[in-house]
């Protein structure tokens, strides 16, 4: 009876196909939940839930309480810096002070990858990776998988590009996992310092022109350059940055072709990507938040209306 | 398992044994009388008498104690991983007779007086410990130790282990400094920058994982340089853990060019890939890192071939808060010593002899820091293993004497056992 | 699977009877209302939603009036949720009309213990607020654990806690037919 074969949401590497095309239809049934004028169902009534987070994060953060206040779960938010983990606590002395007060799911955004894997070991209910370091961040793939499906009605032989930081970023890895496995072809530009060696054997292609991707492209997702990487020589500066990756107005008007945009967000406007561009109609962000809050939906109904959890 | 004085009750019969001895060249069957802790007899068919044990060694070799020139052992400063006298424990239980222990202590071992302190304490203890000195004082690596004074103490190398010299200049002066003494410098070969806060390999396991990988280059690189500079001034290298198929180039180049240089492996760097680490087991996680499977079959040549000249544990216990926390903030090391020779010689059994194998145990790592153990003679103080080559194991969490159980062979099974090991009086029987 | 399980089936009502019994419940259905224009049907998914889609053609056909339909998909509803997760396939409700003042007539194929139309009701309120609901069944077989009755029947069959009614639909299942099953 059980709808999906996961028992947790750890990252797209290790999940199946089929799981992956459940949890984007089920999120399209949510999608029109929310635009009921009560966006609330009691499916997870009498559910505890713990938002575990141990690294800044307002818009994930948001995005999956929203999804738990509306499928009426009990919502517990736990923060921690980074730092005071660092400082001695481990994180099972953390996690089992969480777990006394008997949660039925823990989701977690940890700045350390496999932390969420490691979690597994410690308690038995569902884990859902909300972001561990730079290894994956599954929810925000699967939201940009939707948005795909939404626009083009199919993922399987698209061509999407993806633009950006590729090394740091767990946005990029999770697409590139779950893109390959839906069957769509997945092209990667950056600088070539900030691609992890060997990314190829991932199954994706790479150029470090931007505009041969906006060429090849149906769509592209535009990564947030995080300024933090900056002034560690890793990007010059950001109009350098723009000048070469930039999805500028200009270099889009010489193209002249349909092409998606997509952006995880927060936008740094004018960096990675221009104001006008964002605002188009062929970008499709808005899409994604509101894609983000169903398919976290989609997720939790699926792991917690699991009747082997009962 | 029983662990009890040899003075208590006295005598011991070996009967039936193979002996191997590579210091005095010996490689035979013969009995092998031990009285009081001394070895009494040695000759074929020593009749049985009252009050002697007998152990039937048939199908076993008795040969020396083992060496590891590469432990940790905490004691001073960080006594809940480990200390000297549960050092001592776990390696008489893996069947080392004698320990080089690495100075990263607190204080790190950079005095003739600290040199002094580790040689007193393990007077009572069941093996021979032979402290390594500080290269540069408080492992700081800003100005030359007291190497002169400690190595008069007794100490047998010098090492900044646990970090890498950055200084060219230092590793200059530390080689040259030691010619004098005729000791070997040792350095933990890492550039710091390559390393790049590298946690793991880097490689498909690294890009899978999404943890930041450190390169096989930055071994490689810090090699190239240590031995180029043994190569123009001279001195006595020793490269520790050697981990990557590209530093076994670089260090093949050196030696056929006549550079003074040992090397050693560890039984994990031997048997195990970056693999290992893909369910993020910290257990595993290590420095430098556990490689490709190229570098795992490139160490095993080299091995074969002698490029590498001996195995040295690395033994580095971590209590459970130290190794159980996410993987970046996990501490690096693995605990060696008791599954150091069943590791390996699985490893090594259809590629090597065993005698061979326990050359890389005894007789090798003697030869690189100068030391000779008590050989198996009339007249000597016992110190001496009986091995079983082909019994098949497990490591078990129960069984490890060490103070930390930081180790992914456990719950492994392993071939090869040191069944009995006879030290300084002591007789540890894992019959 | 299920079949293999039937020990035994009769046929309650074959196509010809349940065509009659819909169009009964839509002449009903309208004669019920003073306002016409204030009727909505809602179909519970899935085969409510087609028994729904035939009494609107029904009124289309006798009064020449079109009737607003939704459906319902009441999984996200359900008391049951964490010990019958039903059906795999959850799909998205459809209501295409403003709820608010509107006259509902809730559609199911069988009325059992009330808790599918319970769950209904309570949907149907994140939609807005009707302003009476109504409920039509094709059978009622009895059994009911909430105090919910139906205020249009198609054909009452009491029936045992062993046997079960099987609506069959031909858009769905080929052929219209109603089976009682025992197990
Ligand atoms: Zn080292």
């Amino acid at each position: 009876m059980k709808k999906i074969e996961s028992k947790h949401l750890l990252g797209l590497e290790k999940i199946s196909k089929k799981d992956i095309e459940t949890i984007i239809d089920v999120g399209f049934t949510f999608r029109e939940v929310l635009e009921r004028p009560i966006k609330k169902v009691p499916v997870l009534n009498g559910k505890n839930i713990v938002n575990l987070f141990f690294e800044n994060s307002t818009r994930t953060k948001i995005s999956f309480e929203l999804a738990e206040k509306r499928l009426s779960a009990d919502v517990t938010n736990f923060s921690a810096s980074s730092s005071s983990v660092q400082k001695g606590e481990t994180l099972k002395d953390t996690i089992q002070n969480i777990h006394v007060m008997k949660m039925d799911c823990v989701v977690m955004r940890h700045p350390v990858p496999g932390s969420c894997l490691q979690l597994t070991n410690y308690v038995d209910v569902p884990i859902v990776n909300a972001g561990d370091g730079t290894h994956e961040h599954p929810t925000q793939a699967l939201l940009d998988m939707m948005s795909i499906k939404e626009r083009f009605g199919k993922i399987e032989g698209l061509n999407i590009g993806i633009v950006g930081d590729i090394l740091h970023s767990r946005v990029a890895l999770s697409n590139i996992y779950g893109l390959i496995k839906m069957g769509a072809n997945v092209k990667v530009c950056a600088p070539p310092h900030l691609l992890q060696r060997g990314i190829e054997k991932l199954g994706v292609s790479v150029c470090y022109d931007v505009d041969d991707l906006i060429d090849w492209a149906d769509a592209i997702n535009v990564l947030r350059i995080q300024r933090e990487r900056m002034g560690i020589g890793l990007i010059p500066s950001t109009r350098e940055y723009r000048t070469f990756f930039g999805i500028t107005n200009e270099r889009l008007a010489r193209h002249k072709k349909e092409l998606v945009i997509m952006h995880p967000g927060p936008i740094n406007r004018g960096v990675e990507i221009d104001s006008e561009v964002a605002d188009s109609d062929q970008a499709i962000i808005l899409d994604q938040v509101l894609n983000g809050v169903a398919v976290r939906m989609s997720v939790l109904y699926l792991l917690l209306g699991s009747k082997d959890f009962e | 398992m029983s662990k009890r004085t040899l003075n208590s009750k006295g005598n011991i019969l070996l009967k039936n044994g193979r002996i191997y001895d590579p210091f005095l060249l010996i490689n035979e069957k013969s009995d092998l009388l031990i009285s009081d802790g001394f070895i009494e007899e040695i000759k074929k068919d020593i009749k049985i008498k009252k009050d002697f044990d007998v152990i039937d060694c048939e199908g076993k070799i008795i040969t020396n104690g083992f060496v590891d020139i590469h432990a940790h052992f905490r004691e001073p400063g960080f006594e809940f991983k480990e200390t000297l006298e549960t050092g001592s424990t776990a390696a008489i239980h893996g069947g080392y007779t004698r320990v080089c222990t690495m100075p990263n202590t607190n204080p790190v071992i950079d005095t003739p007086e600290l040199v002094k302190f580790i040689i007193d304490s393990s007077i009572d203890l069941p093996i021979y410990i032979h402290p390594i000195g500080a290269i540069t004082k408080g492992q700081k690596g800003l100005e030359l130790a007291e190497i002169g004074q400690m190595i008069q103490a007794g100490a047998v190398a010098i090492s900044d282990d646990g970090l890498p010299l950055t200084n060219s200049q230092l590793m200059r002066y530390a080689l040259e400094y030691s010619k004098k003494f005729g000791i070997p410098v040792i350095n933990h070969a890492e550039d710091c920058c390559l390393v790049n806060q590298g946690t793991m390999h880097e490689g498909d396991v690294s890009l899978n994982l999404g943890l930041v990988g450190n390169p096989d280059i930055s071994e490689s690189t810090m090699i190239y340089r240590d031995l180029a500079i043994a190569d123009y001034v001279g001195g006595s290298l020793h490269i520790p853990h050697v981990s990557s198929s590209k530093s076994l180039d670089v260090i093949k180049f050196f030696k056929e060019k006549g550079v003074n240089v040992s090397v050693e492996v560890t039984p994990h760097h031997l048997a195990l890939t970056d693999k290992a680490l893909q369910s993020y087991d910290t257990n595993a996680k290590v420095a430098p890192p556990i490689r490709s499977d190229i570098d795992r079959e490139s160490i095993q040549n080299a091995v074969c071939s002698g490029l590498i000249n001996c195995i040295a544990t690395d033994h580095a216990p971590h209590s459970i808060v130290d190794k159980e926390r996410d993987f970046n903030n996990a501490s690096c090391g693995m605990i060696g010593l008791e599954s150091a020779f069943g590791v390996t010689n699985k490893v090594l059994k259809d590629k090597k002899t065993v005698e061979s194998i326990i050359d890389l145990f005894t007789i090798n790592p003697c030869k690189i820091i100068n030391i000779e153990p008590n050989l198996i003679m009339e007249k000597k103080l016992a110190e001496l293993n009986i091995i079983d080559p082909n019994i098949k194991w497990e490591f078990k969490p129960s069984s490890i004497k060490s103070k930390s159980s930081n180790s992914p062979f456990v719950g492994e099974k392993l071939i090869g056992k040191v069944m009995m090991t006879i030290n300084k009086g002591f007789c540890i029987n894992n019959f | 699977m299920e079949i293999n399980l039937h020990k035994n089936k009769s046929i309650l009502l074959n196509k010809e009877q349940i065509s009659n019994l819909i169009l009964r419940l839509s002449h009903e259905i309208i004669e019920s209302q003073k306002n016409i224009d204030s009727i909505a049907v809602v179909g519970i998914r899935t085969r409510g939603e087609i028994i729904a889609k035939r009494i609107i053609q029904n009124i289309y056909e006798n009064y020449k009036k079109k009737i607003d339909l939704g459906i319902l998909d009441v999984t996200f509803y359900r008391d049951d949720f964490s010990e019958n997760l039903g059906s795999p396939k959850v799909g998205p409700s459809d209501i295409p009309f403003n709820v608010n003042n509107k006259n509902i007539i809730l559609i199911d194929d069988v009325l059992y213990t009330g808790r599918t139309v319970r769950a209904a009701m309570d949907e149907l309120f994140a939609f807005g607020r009707p302003d009476s609901i109504k409920l039509g069944v094709l059978v009622d077989r009895g059994h009911r654990e909430l105090p919910i009755r139906a205020d249009f029947i198609g054909k009452n069959f009491p029936t045992s806690d062993n046997e079960h009614v099987h609506v069959l639909v031909s858009e769905i299942d080929g052929e219209d037919k109603v089976n009682l099953v025992k197990y």
